[in-house]
Formats: C-alpha cells, sequence, structure tokens
C-alpha cells in the first residue's frame, strides 16, 4: 500500500537530510506508528506520501502509483484515496459538523444524494450520533478530532494518515479517538499514525516504526513505544 | 462540478473583501471607459477621414485686378486665355481627379451660406470675391506636388489645401483619443494589480477552506475557480458601469457635437466598442486572477 525504496529528503537550504536513504514498506490493512523524536522526520514521511513533497532520491509508490510518474494533475485523486487527521483538527469553524464532513465531499463534486447518505453514516461511525448540528466551537476538543477524522474517512479512503492525532487531547479522551482509528482500520483502511504518546502505543500493540535524525532505527510488529533495540 | 457550491464560495469570498471588489469594479469601469472613449474618438476620426477624403480639395484661386498677391505680377488679374490654359494644365496632371470653375458669383453665394458672421455680407460684392478652380484630386496624398507643380502657372494667386486646415482639427482629434488610450492603460494596469491582490487577500481570507481542499483531494479548477469567478464578476460589474458611461458619454458628448460634424457615431460602433471593452474587461480579471494564484494558492 506504502512503498518507500531508499527514500532521501532534503530541504533547500539544511544539510541534515529530513530522510536518509528510508525504505519501509506498509501492507494494505496495517495499523503503524510512525513515533520518534520531534525532527526526526516522521511529518516528512508523511507529506512525502501525500506528495506535498518530493524526494530527492529514491522510489514511492503509494495504493498502486509510482509517486515521481504522477502527474500534478492527478495528485488530486491520488489524495481522495488517502484520508488525512492532524493534531489540530483543522475544522471549518463556520460550517457544523455535518457540514464540515460534507465539504470533503462537495468540493470532489460528489451528488448531493450521495453525500446525504454517507455522512450520517460516518458521523455515527466516529460517535457523534445527535451532534450533527453542533458547531465546531460547542465541541470538546476530542469531539473535534472525532468530526476531523469523520472528515478524513467519509470518502472511503484507502489511507488514512494521522500526524499526532491525540497531541492536544487529554489521555482519557485519546483512548476513544484510538477505538476510532481501530475501528476505520478494520474497515481495511490502513493506518499510519505518528505520535509522541507512549501510552496509547503501549497499548495498541501494532507496528512501531521508529525514526531518529531521519533514519529509522527501529520496525517492529506489535511493538511498544520506548523499548530498547 | 457543483455549481451552487462554486457561487456560493464566490459570494463569500466578494461579501468579505467588499472594499477591495468595490476598488476593483471601480478601476476597471473607469479604466473601460476611458479606452471605449478612446476607441470612439478613433471611429469617429476614421470616419470623419474618409468622408473628408472625398471632399477635400485644392482651391486655385486666380489673380484679379489689383490682386495683392506676390504671384499676379502685372496687377491685370488673368485673361481669358490664361484661364483656358491653366485649365488645360490643371486636367493634364495626373493626380487630378476633376477640376470645376467658381466665378465670383458663386465664391460670393458659398460664402454666405458656410459663414453664419453676417456682418460682411453688408459690404461685400461680387467683384470683391476671387475665382478659382476647384481641384478634386485622385489621392490626397499628392495635395503638395500638384500644389507646387501649379503655383508657378501664370495668373494664379495662391493655392489653398483644404486638407491643411482640417488637419489641425485631426490633430486635436488624435491628441485627445491617445490621452483618453494611455490614462485607460494606466488604469488597465492598476485594474491588473488590484485584481491580483483582492485575490490574494481572498487565498489568504480562506486558506483554511482551501488548505482543506486540497487535503481531501479537490481538483486545481475546483480550489482556483471561486477566486477566478470573483475576478469575473468584480470585471463584469466594472464593465456594466464603463457601459453606462460609454452610452452617456454618445448620448450627451458625441451627439452634441454631432451637429458640427458630417458623419455621427453610430449606435452599432458603440456596442461594439462596448462589447469589446467589456471582454477585455475580463479578459484581464481572468489572467490577472490566474496569474496570482499561481504565486499565492499552491496546489
Amino acid at each position: 500500500m506504502i512503498h518507500f525504496d531508499n527514500v532521501t529528503k532534503v530541504y533547500v537550504n539544511q544539510n541534515r537530510p529530513a530522510l536518509d536513504h528510508i525504505s519501509v514498506d506498509v501492507d494494505k490493512g496495517e495499523f503503524v506508528f510512525l513515533v520518534g523524536p520531534s525532527g526526526s522526520g516522521k511529518s516528512t514521511f508523511l507529506r512525502l506520501v501525500l506528495k506535498e513533497e518530493r524526494p530527492n532520491s529514491g522510489a514511492i509508490h503509494v495504493a498502486g502509483k509510482d509517486l515521481a510518474k504522477l502527474s500534478n494533475f492527478k495528485v488530486p485523486h491520488l489524495r481522495r484515496r488517502i484520508g488525512c487527521v492532524f493534531q489540530d483538527f483543522r475544522l471549518l469553524p463556520n460550517k457544523n459538523v455535518y457540514e464540515n464532513v460534507a465539504f470533503a465531499l462537495e468540493v470532489i463534486g460528489k451528488p448531493r444524494r450521495f453525500i446525504r447518505k454517507v455522512v450520517p453514516e460516518v458521523i455515527e461511525l466516529v460517535g457523534l450520533e445527535g451532534k450533527a448540528h453542533r458547531m465546531p466551537d460547542e465541541l470538546s476538543g476530542g469531539e473535534q478530532q472525532r468530526v476531523a477524522m469523520a472528515r478524513a474517512f467519509v470518502n472511503r479512503p484507502m489511507i488514512l494518515l494521522a500526524d499526532e492525532p491525540t497531541g492536544n487531547i487529554d489521555p482519557a479522551t485519546s483512548i476513544g479517538i484510538m477505538k476510532v482509528l481501530d475501528r476505520i482500520n478494520r474497515t481495511g483502511t490502513t493506518v499510519l499514525m505518528a505520535t509522541h504518546d507512549a501510552a496509547i502505543v503501549d497499548s495498541m500493540r501494532k507496528r512501531v516504526v521508529e525514526l531518529e535524525d531521519g533514519k529509522i532505527v527501529r520496525d517492529q510488529s506489535r511493538g511498544v513505544y520506548g523499548q530498547a533495540y | 462540478m457543483r455549481a451552487n457550491f462554486i457561487f456560493s464560495e464566490v459570494w463569500i469570498g466578494l461579501r468579505r473583501n467588499l472594499t477591495m471588489t468595490i476598488a476593483v469594479v471601480v478601476t476597471v469601469a473607469v479604466g473601460m471607459a476611458l479606452l471605449g472613449i478612446g476607441l470612439m474618438i478613433n471611429s469617429q476620426v476614421s470616419s470623419m477621414t474618409s468622408f473628408w477624403s472625398d471632399k477635400v480639395e485644392l482651391s486655385v484661386y486666380l489673380c484679379k485686378e489689383n490682386s495683392p498677391f506676390e504671384a499676379c505680377t502685372d496687377k491685370k488679374g488673368i485673361s481669358e486665355e490664361q484661364k483656358v490654359a491653366l485649365e488645360g494644365v490643371i486636367k493634364g496632371l495626373p493626380a487630378v481627379n476633376g477640376v470645376e470653375f467658381e466665378d465670383s458669383a458663386k465664391a460670393l453665394e458659398n460664402f454666405m451660406n458656410n459663414d453664419s458672421n453676417n456682418v460682411f455680407a453688408s459690404f461685400l460684392k461680387v467683384e470683391d470675391m476671387p475665382e478659382s478652380f476647384r481641384v478634386k484630386l485622385t489621392d490626397p496624398a499628392q495635395a503638395t506636388a500638384v500644389t507646387e507643380e501649379l503655383q508657378g502657372q501664370a495668373g494664379v494667386s495662391n493655392i489653398i489645401n483644404e486638407r491643411q486646415l482640417l488637419d489641425s482639427y485631426f490633430g486635436f482629434m488624435d491628441k485627445l483619443q491617445w490621452m483618453a488610450l494611455s490614462v485607460a492603460f494606466a488604469m488597465v494596469f492598476a485594474a491588473t494589480l488590484l485584481i491580483g491582490n483582492t485575490v490574494r487577500l481572498s487565498a489568504y481570507n480562506r486558506r483554511r477552506e482551501t488548505g482543506i481542499m486540497r487535503l481531501v483531494g479537490a481538483s486545481n479548477v475546483y480550489i482556483q475557480l471561486p477566486f477566478v469567478l470573483e475576478g469575473v464578476i468584480a470585471g463584469l460589474i466594472g464593465g456594466v458601469l464603463a457601459a453606462v458611461m460609454l452610452i452617456t458619454c454618445k448620448i450627451l458628448i458625441f451627439d452634441g457635437i454631432q451637429t458640427f460634424l458630417p458623419e455621427a457615431l453610430g449606435w452599432n460602433t458603440v456596442a461594439g466598442i462596448i462589447s469589446g471593452t467589456m471582454a477585455i474587461g475580463v479578459i484581464i480579471c481572468i489572467l490577472a486572477s490566474f496569474i496570482t494564484l499561481r504565486r499565492y494558492l499552491r496546489v
């Protein structure tokens, strides 16, 4: 599903590579934690998957597509198959829960009938039934993140990227968020989650890829956060 | 493509940026109106030039008794033989299309008809008026050559090229036209920058939305179209205002001076100019929006 082959990314005006000859494979339906300190290259990894950045060398395949050969014109179609969740939720403050989720479908030109059918389903999936008409500022952080997840998942992406989705949320609420991610993963969606949250990684017992200074220092199935390698 | 979605986005964008939108509308309106006025003057001048080109003649005035002109050396005036000879010479020139003799009586009549200042009428007599040959030319550009040819002929007092009289008038219209066009050019330049700025502000205001659109895989058209349409709508409103200004200008100014002019500026021409300036306004808006979006809306 995601295939990195000897990928190096050096940002302009920086000597040290953000990612240094990374090779990693993520299969369909896998749940992978991407861990490591700030600046270790986690976000760069996610941005490369979205083709928001281009690698300096190496090949990246996402959902069977070679990103180097993917024309700019087709990048939006790649992104439709990838859902994204962020630490800061990125909801539209002037739209309610339903509208925020529906927005993701409206802007890719889905018919209204389809939107009316799937949006309530996915709002229920993330556990926000009955709150469809709340505005984002009337929701708790955890609930806002659920809206963001609903929006990321509403188009049934093959891959869900989560960049520290629990970074702004207390540990108790984080468990609920993780349950939703797990539920999404069980539908067959590949989940790639970058995080600092040791407790969550430890409790989930999923594959852990650890980055440090742009290199993979650990790749463990059923790993924990801070284990020695 | 969801048209209502796009249009609601456009509406939100225009409303949030109201002051900038108004600035764009006004600049486009004034710029396009000036461009239109320039074009209207241009078409007026060219229609009049072709009108006058048919009419313009050389007036070859003939010596009379006691003529003060230097050319009439013998103070006796032109003899009949000389007249016939001169007419032959004129007709023999290749650039001459036709020649007509105007005697003193006809000259007085024409003068009275043409000139409303009738102070002269009381004391002008037929004998005061000069006789002349009215020479029609095949090509007005040949006027100087013909003048030089005829200047030395016996019995010719002086030659007046009517075109020279008109040239000062055309020169004035020409200057007016270039002034309008250069101000129009400056306004179009300002409009381009303003539209660019408006689109940039708009893109900044909606960076959250566009960020999410990009993330969920909205196509570039979907992301950029609302911004471009904002420019187009502002341009169109400006164009409509410019059209109103041009129509007013045609009624108040061009129709007003029409009484002095042989060729009126037709509504067809005005309609053509209006649609032309509108198209230019909208195209400028589209181009300015696209160029700005390339810089400020990463997709």
